[in-house]
């Protein structure tokens, strides 16, 4: 079982382009490319180093680049770790100092239940639980509770499914990842046995995609355990399906009806129709010991189906609950329009609205849904249209602007050094080393001073 | 021929198949009574097994059997711009079009974990090639533009029966569509 990577930034990056390629063969001609009196080239700035970031660059640059190292290592982009935009350094001092800024920050926020109880011990985000084992700095005193037999999650799409997959998964499997090592000894001694996927509608409307489900249903030593009524009416529906649909259902009612190894030690289910409304605490009052559900009943069909109360509830009980219902943009900077109830920065195709020179890629500009194709498609989109601007001189490119050299020179007054690659490789290099002494591919450094001492080294 | 090299061409425009569902009309080889009948539309109609020579070769081989392993293919970019390249028999699609330049994403470095390799395979070609396992199925879910000619990239070992074989890559941007359709994310 492969463990996504994650360049671990560094409270946030910066990546700056300098220049772009002049010939543009993938653009249909329209007059040529204008001719740039700039004599260091376009200069753009993208503000955050995940997909999103480094698929935007790739297309600016050009080229055919097959990995981010490469990107990250071309000459005409230059990484900047370590800067926290907003608070380090300004999107209007960015604008200053590069003729395009494109936003790609992506979402660390999350959505909140919204529901009494839900700040109490054994309540966690998915967003903190998933950083928890994936090494993000800020989690790694999460400490959770894994004492219970019960856990619930609630919500259904793709990162529920990872979490329920790492509580459930033999240690075997878990301990060649580059999961962290606390994390991998908090789970040798779980006592999780049961795991619950909770989602407001039904079958049908479920988030994940087949290929999370396939890892949950061929999990060792683990049984499904679903509800029969909940899959009333889904069989006859089949066959309308689009053929992604069909297939994720079939699966779906193959792992329900068949359930798997009676012997198993360990289960996991969906329960559909049920939305949280009360986490409940123990007689102490001090932590979660089960959940309050409502049951819901389906108005409409399809994608857009609703949910609707009935009144009716049901408790569960459980000792961990971790909400995985979205993650969340936050706005990064007052001068940056953002629009609160979609949590995205307004834009149109990537261009960010009412603000000549500012664009936006990835889960910022879409919101937080989409597998990487998704996000990969997303940034060629917006680096297009602002090579579009850039011919059709709609960005001033006459002026020369001074890039990484005035912002590096800016953040020093500061007293903010930034991570460069070469800084960052360092780091890299430091974690595969400790993972090879422990046979795992990385074993990741959890404090960010540590971090900054091994790049600067 | 002429229906195969029609096919080719419609392959190649930008049109939008949406195929996720069996909507015959919509596909060239039935308009052009080129079908064979695909069953439930999904898996392609007389299918042969081929064993693939070879998973992972790479790298330079200088015996002269390995000339009559030669394999030309013909990438057709995102641009519609046509590369032929020669490649051996055994190499892989995603790796063959990464060592000439061709601009064909592989995120999870060929491990069935993402969809970015999709291309659309010409349709004689396409019936030469085995069966996709489940998890290729899985991924090809998440592609956008899914058509009957679907496939990744990344699985696509070259055999000299492939000789002549097309890969195009998707177009996929906004712009694109011109009724304002938006993919949907998953």
């Amino acid at each position: 079982m492969k463990m996504m990577r994650m360049i671990n930034l560094v409270r946030g990056s910066v990546m700056k382009i300098h220049g772009l390629s002049r010939a543009s063969r993938c653009l249909a001609a329209e007059g040529g490319v204008r001719g740039l009196s700039s004599s260091s080239g376009p200069r753009v700035c993208i503000v955050g180093g995940g997909p999103a970031g480094f698929y935007t660059a790739q297309q600016l640059l050009k080229n055919v680049i097959n990995t981010f190292t490469q990107t990250a290592q071309h000459e005409r982009c230059s990484f900047h770790g370590n800067v926290n935009v907003g608070k380090d350094v300004t999107i209007d001092e960015l604008r200053q100092a590069y003729h395009a800024v494109v936003l790609s920050y992506g979402a660390e926020g999350n959505r909140s239940m919204g529901i009494s109880g839900e700040d109490l011990p054994g309540v966690f985000s998915a967003k903190d639980f998933v950083g928890w084992y994936n090494g993000l700095p800020s989690n790694k005193e999460l400490r959770p509770d894994l004492s219970c037999e019960t856990a619930v999650i609630l919500g259904q799409g793709n990162v529920a499914l990872d979490v329920a997959r790492i509580l459930l998964a033999p240690v075997e499997m878990l301990k060649e990842t580059d999961i962290t090592q606390n994390a991998l000894e908090a789970l040798a001694g779980s006592k999780v046995r049961r795991v619950l996927i909770v989602g407001r509608r039904g079958p049908l409307q479920i988030a994940c995609t087949i290929k999370e489900l396939r890892e949950m249903v061929n999990l060792p030593n683990t049984r499904a355990d679903m509800l029969p009524a909940d899959f009333e009416g889904i069989a006859e529906a089949l066959k309308d399906l689009p053929r992604p649909r069909k297939r994720l259902t079939e699966l779906m009612m193959k792992a329900a009806k068949e359930g798997g190894d009676d012997k198993a030690e360990k289960c996991w289910g969906f329960r559909f129709f049920r939305s949280p409304v009360e986490v409940i605490a123990g007689a102490d009052g001090k932590r979660a010991t089960g959940i309050r559900l409502a049951l819901n009943k389906l108005e409409g069909s399809g994608e857009s189906a609703r949910a609707e109360v009935t009144g009716q509830l049901e408790d569960v009980d459980c000792g961990l609950i971790i909400s995985s219902i979205g993650y969340k943009s936050i706005p990064i900077d007052p001068a940056v329009p953002f629009d609160p109830r979609r949590a995205i920065v307004p834009n149109e195709m990537g261009r960010v609205q009412d603000t000549a020179g500012l664009y936006c890629s990835g889960w910022v500009k879409r919101g937080p849904t989409g597998v990487i194709a998704t996000t990969m498609n997303d940034s060629f989109d917006t680096a297009r249209v602002l090579i579009q601007d850039m011919e059709a001189g709609k960005l001033d490119l006459s002026v020369n602007k001074p890039g990484a050299q005035a912002i590096t020179a800016l953040l020093q007054t500061r007293g903010v050094r930034t991570v460069l690659f070469s800084h960052w490789e360092k780091i890299n290099a430091e974690e595969e080393k400790r993972g090879k002494f422990l046979g795992k591919p990385r074993e990741k450094l959890l404090d960010v001073d540590e971090m900054l001492k091994i790049a600067w080294s | 021929m002429a229906a195969s090299a029609a096919v080719r061409s419609a392959v190649s425009l930008t049109q939008r198949f949406v195929r996720v569902s069996p909507d015959c009309s919509i596909c060239p080889l039935y308009r052009l009574n080129a079908c064979t009948g695909a069953t439930d539309g999904f898996t392609a109609p007389s299918r042969r097994l081929r064993t693939s020579i070879g998973v992972w070769q790479s790298g330079d081989s200088s015996s002269p059997e390995e000339e009559e392993r030669v394999v030309n293919v013909v990438y057709i970019d995102r641009c519609g711009q046509r590369i032929p390249v020669q490649a051996r028999a055994g190499e892989n699609a995603l790796h063959l079009a990464h060592k000439h330049g061709v601009d064909l994403e592989g995120a999870c470095e060929a491990s069935l974990a993402c969809s970015t390799c999709h291309v659309y395979v010409s349709s004689e070609h396409y019936e030469k090639l085995p069966e996709p396992e489940e998890r290729e199925d899985d991924m090809l879910d998440m592609a956008p533009m899914l058509q009957e000619n679907s496939r990744l990239g990344c699985q696509i070992v070259l055999t000299p029966e492939l000789d002549g074989m097309e890969l195009t890559l998707p177009k996929v941007t906004r712009n694109f569509y011109v009724d304002g359709h938006v993919p949907k994310p998953h």
